[in-house]
């Protein structure tokens, strides 16, 4: 198809100059970008205490920080990742640059709302790092907050989901935003079943987070009732329900995992395809279990809890439901590879990258299910092994998904290459990395490891050594990625407008796109994934 | 300190059908998606084959893998459900011991007075362990029987088990409960009846009776930064206040002051006034709405005639 090199000299990058120029954009793929880069930020921070906390567990006992230390680098590196890295960032990055080219429009419905929730998302981070630090207080309660032990530092736990909230709220905003941008905006011709998948995935998300957040909120006030008017809701000392919290939290955090994955499915749902010349097998399925894994991921929340105490029934419910909710996932791995199947199949960075993320999700997913069956819970349940399993999920599922996504769209956001070669090698450092650092976890989490331990009976002496080392080659693995970004956004070749041969709309327009993306709104005639020409030279 | 993956009681068994089912089938499916991946990369490689085929779908395969999968979880939900009602189920007859966690030590009440630091059973009988926490949330877990309760205050969580081989095993504290969490372990032993009977009567009957004073202490959770026994957590030792001299940074600079009555007092309901020198200001709240006056009366007591000495 089209292999002329179409970089226009004005484009949304270069049309206007300066940081103020891009603090007040309100052209989504300059959001997109400021997104991006503020949660790479976040992200390399708490990477970086992740590491920390590994070499502190290479050997047993104190060896480079205190216990109180390690119980504090744990909470930052939990809030941190899943608040302000892991739950806004593909939407938010990738949704924002691309929903709109991929369904033809020139921008989201609400473009100052969207800038808004940008500098809302911000005000967010902001509170969370606060919450940690203020009246001179230092983190310890791990990401979730159980009361009562959370109770000690109350104020700083009102703050803390005061920022969850703000965080939850910003995400609300670009939710809406998207949704309405869906159903308003599509180019004429363009019938539900005729949208990319990767739209549909954060049609799904943006229903998940404008109906959970909510859910945050109220229990935001009732923790501030709680503490102010001294109404017993969750601290037993005032006659509340610890277990009571606990539901509270997870019937938010629990759909709050399908916001950091659906989208994730949805960036390697477009990569299959282009990489193998071939359309998406089975659309219509892989479309719907977005929604499937939507409605059924509200009502799963209790597996967090199968050891708190709650009745024999509710245990007995929350079990059936999460193994019915692994079925979509699996659904969409089966059509994943059989849209590979019969094509024509180059195996470039992304697709690597997309490959990694279907072996990672289903070890994640598989380890699920041994915690989502009740006896085998019991065992694991709060071990290194969920520690293990979520680490495969989020980092090997969103991570993962996220490093395909960014390979693929490199070169249409920066209108550049980067080095194939070094792509492959980081990838292959990471790779290794990440699994010698959280397989290991698995087997220590069966034979009884706790999580959140500083310190460990020296007969896990052993998985955590071999797990320390897997940080260090995983770290290396990101520095090596990151790097060959960063140094061929700037002195990379120039990119052509299609350099993988992508049918959606995307790759239609130039490398970097134009300020409003289209010169003449697109009219669309037929379904996504239609390759008329596959391309099947190198 | 036997056993890293056979099971002691008899609950272990049912855990471990349910464990070999569900990484059976992982491994199968796993290695049968890699093998697939594979496969596709060599076979369909752009090299290999330059005519991508255009199929995009196939309403039986979409049948059969959603049904086969959901038979095969249903099976495994049965495998988990069934390993885990029994433990659900004590026998009427099992000998009751009260499970006491704090932070971060456990003990084991076996009732008249009769408390030990490990728990000790006997060999083949049921034993029912109610669970009691005297402030925060904590998990009990035994990984080589298979069984984990939270530990929850307010709560009457129980859990039960027969140990079937004798031998000392792990206890780990499994619900993050601050500073020295990870230190919160402990050792279930199993003896045989004999050797428990000869144990459980050289058992002392210790003093039960808590000072009231530590009681309240302890209900307000102050131990997660004082501790009794002279480390230094957030805040200060409680070991050696009482009568003690006090360096302590007030608005005018570093004074003297004495661990009485009156400075405890102090302590307690304006702690940001005077600040014990090396330690925060504003770490602790003032307790002045949350503590009655004959409460703080028993805490000092307790300094002045328990905890406080050195
Ligand atoms: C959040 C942590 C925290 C909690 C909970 C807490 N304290 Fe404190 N406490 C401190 C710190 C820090 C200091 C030292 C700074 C100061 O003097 O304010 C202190 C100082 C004290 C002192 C003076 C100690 C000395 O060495 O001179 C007393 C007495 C005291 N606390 C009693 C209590 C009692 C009784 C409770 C429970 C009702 C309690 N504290 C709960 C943190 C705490
Ligand atoms: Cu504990």
């Amino acid at each position: 198809m089209n292999n002329q090199t179409t970089t226009t000299p004005l484009n949304f990058l270069n049309h206007q100059t300066g940081l103020w120029s891009w603090l007040t954009s309100t052209d989504h793929k300059r959001i997109g970008l400021l997104y991006m880069y503020s949660i790479v930020t976040f992200f390399l921070v708490a990477a970086v205490l992740g590491l920390l906390m590994k070499i502190e567990k290479s050997a047993p006992g104190e060896t480079i920080m205190t216990a109180q230390t390690y119980n504090a680098l744990f909470t930052l590196h939990g809030i941190i990742m899943i608040f302000i890295v892991v739950i806004p960032g593909l939407a938010a990055v990738f949704g924002n640059i691309f929903l709109p080219i991929m369904i033809g429009a020139k921008d989201v419905a609400f473009p100052k709302l969207n800038l808004f929730s940008f500098y809302l998302f911000l005000t967010g981070a902001g509170l969370g790092l606060y919450s940690q630090f203020a009246n001179g207080h230092s983190p310890d309660t791990g990401w979730t907050f159980y009361v009562p032990y959370s109770a000690e530092a109350s104020s700083n736990v009102v703050i803390a989901l005061t920022a969850a909230f703000t965080l939850g709220f910003a995400s609300i905003l670009t939710g809406l935003n998207f949704i309405v941008t869906i159903h308003t905006m599509r180019a004429p011709g363009m019938s539900w079943f005729r949208m990319p998948l990767f739209p549909w995935s954060l049609y799904a998300t943006a229903w998940i987070q404008l109906l959970a957040t909510p859910v945050v909120g109220i229990t935001l006030l009732m923790v501030i009732a709680e503490r102010t008017l001294h109404v017993g809701f969750f601290d037993p000392k005032l006659g509340g329900d610890p277990v009571l919290y606990q539901h509270l939290f997870w019937i938010y955090s629990h759909p709050a995992v399908y916001v950091m994955i659906l989208p994730a499915m949805g960036v390697v749902t477009e990569i299959f395809p282009t990489f193998s010349q071939k359309p998406v097998f089975g659309y219509v399925p892989i479309a719907l279990s977005s929604l499937a894994i939507a409605l059924v991921g509200y009502f799963v929340w209790g597996h967090h809890m199968f050891t708190s105490g709650m009745s024999y029934e509710s245990r007995w419910f929350f079990s059936l439901l999460t193994f019915l909710v692994a079925i979509p996932s699996a659904i969409k791995v089966f059509n994943w590879l059989s849209t590979m199947y019969g094509g024509s199949v180059d195996l470039q960075p992304p697709l690597l990258y997309a490959i990694s993320f279907i072996f990672l999700f289903t070890i994640g997913g598989f380890t699920g299910l041994t915690l989502g069956s009740v006896a085998t819970d019991i065992q694991v349940h709060n071990t290194d092994f969920v520690v293990a399993h979520f680490h495969y999920i989020i980092f090997g599922g969103m991570g993962f998904g996220f490093f395909a996504g960014i390979h693929y769209w490199f070169p249409k956001i920066y209108g550049k290459l980067y080095s194939i070669r070094w792509a492959n090698i980081g990838w292959g450092i990471l790779f290794t990395g990440f699994n010698l650092l959280y397989f290991p976890m698995f087997i220590m989490g069966i034979q009884g490891m706790p999580r959140r331990y500083f310190d460990y009976d020296p007969k896990f002496q052993l998985g955590q050594t071999i797990s320390t080392i897997g940080a260090i080659i995983l770290f290396t693995g990101l520095i090596t990625m990151i790097s060959n970004l960063i140094y061929h956004a700037y002195k990379g070749a120039t990119a052509p407008a299609n350099p993988w041969h992508g049918v959606t709309l995307e790759w239609q327009i130039p490398s970097p796109p134009p300020h409003e993306n289209f010169d003449e709104i697109p009219v669309i005639t037929r379904g996504p994934y239609v390759f008329d020409n596959p391309h099947t030279t190198k | 300190m036997t056993t890293m993956f056979s099971g002691a009681s008899n609950l272990a068994e049912g855990v471990d059908r349910a464990f070999i089912f569900i990484f059976s089938v992982a491994f199968i499916f796993i290695i049968a998606i890699v093998a697939l991946i594979f496969y596709i990369l060599i076979h369909f490689s752009r090299k290999k084959n330059k005519n991508p085929q255009q199929f995009s779908g196939n309403t039986t395969l979409e049948i059969i893998w959603t049904v086969i999968p959901v038979i095969i979880v249903l099976i495994m939900f049965y495998f988990g459900w069934a390993g885990f009602a029994p433990m659900r189920k004590v026998p009427a007859d099992a000998m009751p011991i009260k499970v006491i966690g704090r932070m971060w030590v456990w003990s084991f009440d076996y009732g008249n007075g009769k408390i030990s630091k490990d728990l000790v059973v006997p060999l083949n009988k049921d034993i029912k362990l109610n669970l009691y926490s005297e402030d925060v949330n904590h998990g009990f877990f035994v990984p080589a029987f298979r069984v984990k309760e939270d530990v929850i205050p307010g709560y009457n969580n129980y859990m039960w088990f027969r140990a079937i081989s004798k031998g000392t095993y792990d206890i780990f504290c499994t619900e993050y409960c601050g500073l020295a969490h990870s230190g919160m372990t402990g050792k279930v032993i199993v003896l045989d009846n004999a050797d428990f009977d000869k144990w459980f009567a050289d058992l002392k009957v210790s003093d039960n009776t808590v000072h009231p004073g530590l009681a309240i202490i302890k209900q307000n959770a102050c131990l997660t930064c004082h501790s009794l026994d002279g480390t230094k957590i957030i805040g200060p030792s409680f070991k050696g206040i009482w009568g003690s001299k006090r360096i302590v940074v007030t608005a005018q600079g570093e004074k003297e002051m004495e661990g009485n009555d009156e400075y405890i007092r102090r302590s307690i309901l304006d702690p940001n006034a005077d600040v014990v020198k090396g330690f925060n200001k504003g770490l602790m709240q003032s307790y002045k709405e949350v503590l009655k006056a004959e409460d703080i009366d028993k805490i000092v007591d307790y300094f002045k005639t328990a905890g406080g000495q050195k």
